[in-house]
């Protein structure tokens, strides 16, 4: 605070001790507040309280827009007004004063109007605009408290829109002589970074300031920032490690003042925060994580006093030991903290230990096993919170041998859970396991029934859909599927008969798909049978509309004989007259197909539902209809937006007015980075789709694709070559009939629930024996997620390479044997002079000999010449190959390997290449060449030792992005000392600033052990920008078709009157544009994204900066692209 | 690959540590209410009538945290008073019972042995210290002295004690 105000308070103690008397709440109570507290205080029911409130609102409503009213007893109106709404009236009317007594009220007041517009408003509420004016004037302002008044409220709320407005005035106040207000400016930063964070990209450098302040409080706010900057991007600041490892020293050894220390802890928070930033620096890198062994010791060591504070700092410190490259000899310490957690009688303590447990079992399941009598004793805990993160720990270390005790206490749980969400999740957990590790069909039909039972209505859509795709699609085994569908429709039948009144709509929805589907296959079944219970179905009236609809298509696939065919007149009778639309639709088609038997074979053939489907998307069977139409003089149809388009504007160029200078429409920059708080994680962990997940190494919460996987089932990996996968114990049970179903389910009930016996300890034994076999050293060791795969029962078939977009088989167009000499020097000089003529082409102003620096510097988008230069100055690394590689991994591997890359990209602008994964003798690396019209990415499969790698599969994936191989026939091995090389093409399904392809390859070593590697290959979308050429005229109408836009002021290159050209000169070289048109102080530019898809780029000088703006069809891609039309220019 | 240091807006995942805190009685009378992420009137609503009805049907000596949808519920009972602070599910809950003791032992410095009627009649009084201690779901300030000195140096500069507490506003 400013030195008057300290001199105010050391003169005022007096005044303050009156304060703190608990008479003043007393004192202010004969305030009209008090007044109003005191009157609903003796209200006896919520109608009264209704009554008086109303009149209070109507009375402050009078008084708020009397203009007499002063802004002292607006002050006072103010903080009834924000009473009233706490007990949920709405005062919006107050809203707009609220305003203006943070504008024009003296400080105190300025205060309470601030903090009611902080009660009132949410961030996105419009009248927010309206407080811009005055946080500009208080951040100007020479009153200190102003100051902080203006950017506690600006870090609790602000227009996105409004950033750059303020956002100078912030800035300067991180160089402020007070640390309160330095404290408050980078606070006010990060909410920046957090809303709108290209805005802040500039004062990175800034923020290392405040890292160093010599304050500890800005110190401190300054890793809020720093946390979410190294959570997006770790690699990038592994050189913080040393000073976080310093500071940290620091705050142990309590060299902050004491003023820090919470209950004689030094700064807690504090040391909380630094932990997290270490685990995330350490994560999978062994040198940043030998640098902070010792103080996570020190910290693991001094944080001893029982109390709650140390006990969080504990946790912490045995997260981050778990988290980064792992040191035996602190795992033990905190294997043991974890202990004294699991171990405590304070029921918080247990709980957070068995979060840690599950945090930790991932990694070492053997210390679950240490505490399995504990867990069991929590199984049966009487708080229901501490049972429901016991069964999330058994989540974990299910495996094929637990899964039915496991999945039986989830249900159990379910049983009893009211909470919908809850349900939600455990249910999405139990079908997750029951479709990875089910012992046998029945047990997982059953498990399925419940889930579906329990679930209903509440469960993730995609569960019923992923387990009808896993009975259609089938597995390998042709009997096994047929066993399987059979089992479920008999299940389905006797379920059925039994009344089917209380199952969910969802389950009888599945239900009568697999009837309709698979009834057939139960020989015994009479389709006359199944067709009576369906229609019984129809005719209940708990039946919904929707699920009627599926019942109907199912009697449409069984009406056969004449029982049928008179079974489905009478229904297609009753239902043709239907309300519903959709099931008169269904009940015709039901009359209809039951007449006509062939044809009914024809639209739904039996085993059939497999086949894709075609679906028309551009509805071209209507083409016909529409040339008709526009025959007869109708008009072309036009998308809405185009049409108020075409109301509004006449000309191509200058299409609509730039307002403001401000860039107001930054909104659509960042959409999606504000969520609803709910919706943050709801599809996470729930997912029914587990085998998508489990396809990339175990489970759903730990991000592993494209991680060196350093821990598995049995402890630290690397220490073991491979461990042999143990056979799967369970053999395929035969069928039982559903009246044996009962015996079935006893002979399963005999483990799982626990009969009374005389003695509890026994039986607890019995439990935890079934609970965690299993986990011990005898068992199957998860190898990157192999055995994950072979274990798992109903394992998806590969999906045919033409139907699906995501991994398609892998192919390689040639197989390289090592090169001779003669061989790739003739194969470089051939490429040589095919090179230079490109290169005049792509970039006549750089000459060769400069590329070299060129290349390296941004290696994704300029031609690299750089392996072709050194590869004629020493020929011999060549001959060398693979040897080369061994001695120096970076750079002479993007020599070698560059020769192997395949001729018809030779000559093309390249990335650098670079390592992917290693994994013993292999190693894998890739790059991606940039053609006229593709996008290739090569991956390099380089086998250093003598043995042959077999069986090799190559599988690629992406969310982002379409694969496809280039090549025909899939490479299968490797021979030694060769390189292999895949190519496949890349396009973009959806837009985003880095896109990323997963990959998995799994093969089998000569020793024959199978084995599989994760990587991960990132490029940036401008690698997939090509120009597009268009005329003025056509730009205009594309201009407006349109729909997706954004707009942002960007630097210009020059000041002068040439600056428009320079700057779109540089974009053009940079990122491959084609600028359509320059007319004055405007000019005009398109590209398209590989294969086609145009992005129109319109620019205009405004006021010394580049006003941008872009269209397309295509969402996110004008944001994506105006990202690197700034880093461009920035990088020039 | 090249590493991108700047902005990405596909991988961007926002914390927001804490979401809201709540006050209320043992009646389930709401005393403040704290948003940290932006919500509808509705969602509010429902989270308070949730919160109260779950937390005041806890049983004693349970434990003080509770799952409500993805978030995890810390609360603890002060007096006639239940702080109830919602986090996200991968944060450290016993810290976060922290923050609350924190908070109350700000508000007993501030109010002098606090009571729920210190809070009543000076809820304002209350979101101000709350608003030097966190900030945006984030702590700001852990130091007692620091958040007591800057909330008494507001109130003293413009308005003496005196004057406080004599007149009544007008």
């Amino acid at each position: 605070m400013s030195d008057v105000v300290e001199k105010t308070l050391t003169a005022l103690p007096s005044l303050l001790s009156l304060d703190s008397q608990p008479g003043a709440a007393k004192l202010s109570s004969t305030s009209k507040l008090g007044n109003l507290i005191r009157g609903i205080t003796e209200l006896t029911s919520k109608h009264e309280e209704e009554k008086l409130i109303q009149r209070e609102l109507t009375s402050i409503k009078e008084q708020v827009s009397s203009p007499n009213t002063s802004m002292r007893q607006m002050k006072e109106l103010m903080v009834r007004a924000t009473y009233c709404e706490m007990l949920g009236y709405e005062a919006s009317f107050s809203y707009i004063h609220a305003i203006k007594l943070a504008q024009q009220g003296t400080a105190l007041e300025k205060r309470v109007g601030y903090l009611a517009v902080s009660l009132f408003l949410n961030e996105d509420h419009e009248l927010l605009l309206l407080l811009v004016n005055t946080v500009l004037k208080d951040l100007q302002s020479t009153n200190l408290i102003e100051v902080c008044m203006a950017l506690t409220v600006v870090s609790q709320m602000f227009p996105k829109d409004m950033i750059p407005a303020i956002l100078p005035l912030v800035e300067e106040k991180l160089n402020h002589p007070k640390e309160i207000i330095r404290r408050k400016a980078v606070l006010a930063l990060y909410k920046f970074y957090q809303i709108a964070p290209n805005q802040v990209q500039h004062i990175h450098n800034k923020f290392r300031k405040a890292l160093c302040d010599k304050d500890p409080g800005v110190m401190t706010a300054s890793l809020h920032i720093y946390l979410q900057m190294i959570k997006e991007n770790p690699e990038g600041y592994k050189d913080l490690t040393a000073s976080v490892v310093t500071i940290l020293k620091q705050v142990v050894g309590g060299k902050l003042p004491m003023d820090f220390n919470y209950h004689s802890v030094p700064a807690p928070w504090l040391q909380i925060q630094l932990l997290r930033i270490l685990s995330l620096l350490g994560k999978n890198d062994h040198s940043t994580s030998e640098i902070m062994y010792e103080v996570l010791d020190e910290s693991l060591r001094r944080a001893e006093m029982n109390h709650n504070i140390t006990y969080a700092i504990l946790y912490e410190c045995v997260k981050c030991i778990y988290t980064i490259h792992p040191k035996s000899e602190l795992l033990e310490k905190a294997a043991k903290c974890i202990g004294n957690f699991v171990l405590s009688q304070k029921i918080n303590l247990k709980y957070l230990g068995l979060k840690a447990l599950t945090y930790v079992v991932q990694q070492d399941p053997r210390l679950a096993l240490q505490h399995q009598m504990t867990i069991i004793e929590c199984l049966d805990h009487p708080d229901l919170i501490i049972k429901r993160e016991t069964l999330e720990l058994l989540f974990r270390i299910t495996n094929a041998q637990n899964v039915t005790v496991i999945v039986e206490k989830m249900l159990e749980f379910l049983r009893i859970s009211k909470d919908d969400y809850t349900t939600t999740d455990l249910v999405g957990k139990v079908a997750e396991l029951a479709e990875k590790y089910a012992p046998d069909n029945e047990w997982f039909i059953e498990t399925m029934n419940t889930v579906f039972s329990v679930g209903g209505d509440v469960m993730q859509p995609d569960i019923p859909n992923s387990f009808l795709k896993l009975l259609s699609e089938g597995f390998d085994s042709v009997e096994e599927d047929r066993k399987l569908r059979q089992f479920a429709v008999d299940s389905y039948v006797s379920l059925l008969q039994g009344g089917p009144g209380k199952l969910p709509q969802r389950f009888l929805q599945v239900i009568s798909w697999v009837l309709g589907e698979y009834s057939h296959l139960s020989e015994e079944l009479d389709p006359a049978t199944v067709l009576s219970l369906l229609s019984k179905l129809l005719d209940s009236k708990n039946t919904s509309s929707e699920t009627k609809s599926w019942v109907l298509v199912a009697m449409t696939k069984l009406c056969e004989g004449r029982a049928g065919v008179s079974v489905a007149r009478e229904v297609s009778e009753t239902y043709s007259s239907s309300l519903d639309t959709a099931l008169r639709q269904r009940a015709q088609e039901l009359q209809h197909l039951s007449q006509d038997s062939e044809l009914r074979a024809r639209v739904l053939p039996r085993d059939a539902s497999r086949e894709p489907l075609e679906v028309d998307s551009s509805l071209s069977f209507l083409d016909g209809f529409v040339s008709e139409a526009l025959a007869a003089g109708a008009a072309p149809y036009k998308p809405p937006h185009q049409r108020q388009e075409e109301l509004a504007q006449e000309k191509a160029l200058s299409l609509e007015p730039y307002g403001l200078s401000l860039p107001i429409s930054m909104s659509s920059c960042s959409i999606g980075d504000r969520q609803s708080p709910t919706l943050l994680s709801v599809s996470s962990g729930l997912s029914g789709d587990s085998i998508e997940l489990s396809h990339k190494g175990g489970s759903a919460t730990l991000k592993l694709d494209g991680v060196k996987r350093v821990w598995g089932r049995e402890g630290y990996l690397s220490k073991r070559e491979s461990v042999e996968e143990t056979a799967q114990v369970e053999v395929p049970s035969p069928l039982r009939s559903p009246s044996q179903q009962g015996e079935a389910d006893k002979s399963h009930n005999q483990t799982p629930t626990p009969t009374p016996t005389p003695e509890p300890e026994q039986e607890k034994q019995q439990l935890a024996s079934s609970l965690f076999v299993g986990l011990g050293s005898q068992s199957s060791v998860c190898l990157m997620g192999k055995s994950d795969l072979t274990n798992q029962r109903f394992r998806r078939k590969a999906r045919c390479p033409g139907t699906s977009s995501g991994s398609s088989e892998i192919t390689s167009n040639s197989i390289v044997s090592p090169p001779s000499m003669v061989d790739s020097l003739l194969y470089n000089n051939l490429l040589d002079s095919n090179i230079t003529s490109e290169l005049d082409l792509a970039s006549p102003q750089s000459p060769p000999q400069l590329s070299q620096d060129l290349s390296t510097a941004n290696g994704t988008c300029d031609v690299d010449l750089t392996d072709r230069d050194v590869t004629a100055n020493n020929p011999s690394i060549i001959r060398d190959n693979g040897v080369v590689a061994a001695e120096d991994p970076d750079k002479p591997t993007d020599l070698c390997l560059s020769s192997h890359l395949p001729a018809e990209l030779s000559g093309l602008s390249r990335s650098e290449i670079t390592a992917l994964c290693s994994h013993q003798s292999l190693h894998l690396s890739a790059c991606h060449v940039q053609g006229d019209d593709s996008l290739a990415l090569v991956v390099f499969i380089l086998n250093s030792s003598d043995s042959d790698v077999q069986q090799m599969l190559l599988q690629l994936d992406s969310d982002q992005l379409e694969v496809s191989s280039v090549s025909e026939s899939p490479v299968q091995e490797v021979r030694g000392d060769s390189v292999v090389v895949c190519q496949y093409s890349l396009t973009v399904k959806r837009p985003s600033v880095l896109v990323e392809v997963c990959g998995v390859m799994s093969f089998m070593c000569s020793v024959g052990t199978p084995q599989s590697v994760q990587f991960s290959y990132k490029l940036p979308l401008a690698s997939f920008i090509r120009p597009l050429t268009v005329s003025t005229e056509e730009y205009g109408t594309m201009w407006l078709a349109f729909s997706h836009d954004t707009k942002q002021n960007l630097t210009l290159m020059r000041e002068d009157r040439e600056s428009l050209t320079a700057t779109l000169n540089v974009l053009k070289n940079k990122l491959q544009l084609h600028v359509v048109e320059i007319i004055g102080m405007e000019g005009i530019v398109a590209c398209r994204l590989l294969p086609d898809q145009p992005c129109l780029m319109h620019c205009r000088i405004n006021a010394g900066t580049l006003a941008v703006w872009l269209r397309s069809p295509i969402p996110d891609l004008p944001d994506c692209l105006i990202y690197h039309c700034q880093r461009a220019l920035q990088e020039h | 690959m090249q590493h991108d240091d700047t902005y990405c807006p596909s991988d961007l995942s926002l914390t927001h540590r804490m979401r809201f805190l709540l006050l209320f009685s043992r009646q389930g009378k709401l005393r403040l209410q704290k948003w940290f992420t932006p919500m509808t009137e509705r969602e509010k609503k429902k989270i308070i009538r949730d919160m109260t009805s779950m937390v005041l049907s806890r049983q004693p000596r349970s434990c003080n945290f509770l799952h409500w949808k993805d978030l995890k519920i810390i609360y603890k009972r002060y007096a006639s008073l239940y702080f109830c602070l919602a986090i996200e599910n991968q944060e450290n809950e016993l810290l976060a019972l922290e923050v609350i003791h924190r908070y109350v032992e700000l508000l007993d410095k501030y109010f002098g042995n606090v009571c729920e009627l210190d809070i009543i009649f000076n809820f304002e009084k209350a979101y101000f210290i709350l608003d030097e201690f966190l900030m945006g779901g984030e702590i700001q300030e852990t130091s007692k002295q620091m958040i007591n000195r800057s909330i008494e140096a507001s109130d003293m500069l413009q308005e003496t004690m005196e004057e406080y507490m004599s007149k009544p506003a007008f």
